[in-house]
């Protein structure tokens, strides 16, 4: 498998312990620190589905469009 | 192919994604685009596998490689369009999904012109004057 499946437990790991950190930020009252969490979770967790679909896009041309 | 191996992916982030629906909405989207992702690249390599043998096929029996071209060129923008397309609708856009699908269509007959107007030409000679 070339795949790192790995990276999917990555992926709902990072989700669940950013919706903790959310949740806790946001009892202690700071509600805009609680968002820029989420924010760069959700940038970090997106890079990680781009250069996954970069990979795919490059394979899917390699394979099917230029030979 | 390790068909055992996707099946049980398929749910694991089925699962996943269900837990983390609740909390983070984008994140179970972005969760479930990645494992199609990483489905899509697993099945690549046979899907390249049978592109080559069509292509030796190909060679062997003295087919126009510029209809190939354009075949596996069909196929590969109908995989993408698709791909892309799913996605969006598991986010819920269904309209986007539907313009995705629209482009991939005309993409496609713009591509597939050129074999028509082979055909429609050859029937034309075919014909008595």
């Amino acid at each position: 498998m070339n795949v790192d499946v790995n990276a999917i437990f990555q992926i709902a790991g990072i989700g669940i312990i950013i919706a903790m950190i959310h949740t806790v930020l946001k009892q202690m009252g700071k509600e805009d620190m609680a968002h820029w969490v989420t924010l760069i979770g959700f940038v970090v967790v997106l890079f990680m589905v781009v250069r996954l679909l970069d990979r795919l896009f490059e394979q899917i041309k390699a394979i099917f469009l230029f030979q | 192919m390790d068909i055992l191996q996707i099946v049980a992916l398929g749910f694991l982030v089925t699962i996943l994604s269900l837990v983390l629906r609740e909390q983070k909405p984008a994140f179970a989207f972005l969760l479930t685009v990645f494992a199609g992702l990483a489905i899509f690249l697993m099945l690549l390599e046979q899907i390249r596998f049978v592109v080559r043998t069509l292509e030796q096929l190909a060679d062997q029996t003295g087919v126009n490689t510029a209809y190939l071209k354009t075949i596996l060129k069909i196929i590969g923008v109908a995989y993408i369009a698709e791909l892309g397309a799913q996605a969006v609708r598991d986010a819920g856009q269904e309209s986007m999904a539907a313009k995705i699908e629209l482009a991939g269509k005309m993409i496609i007959i713009v591509m597939a012109v050129p074999i028509i107007t082979v055909i429609v030409e050859t029937v034309l000679k075919l014909l008595p004057a």
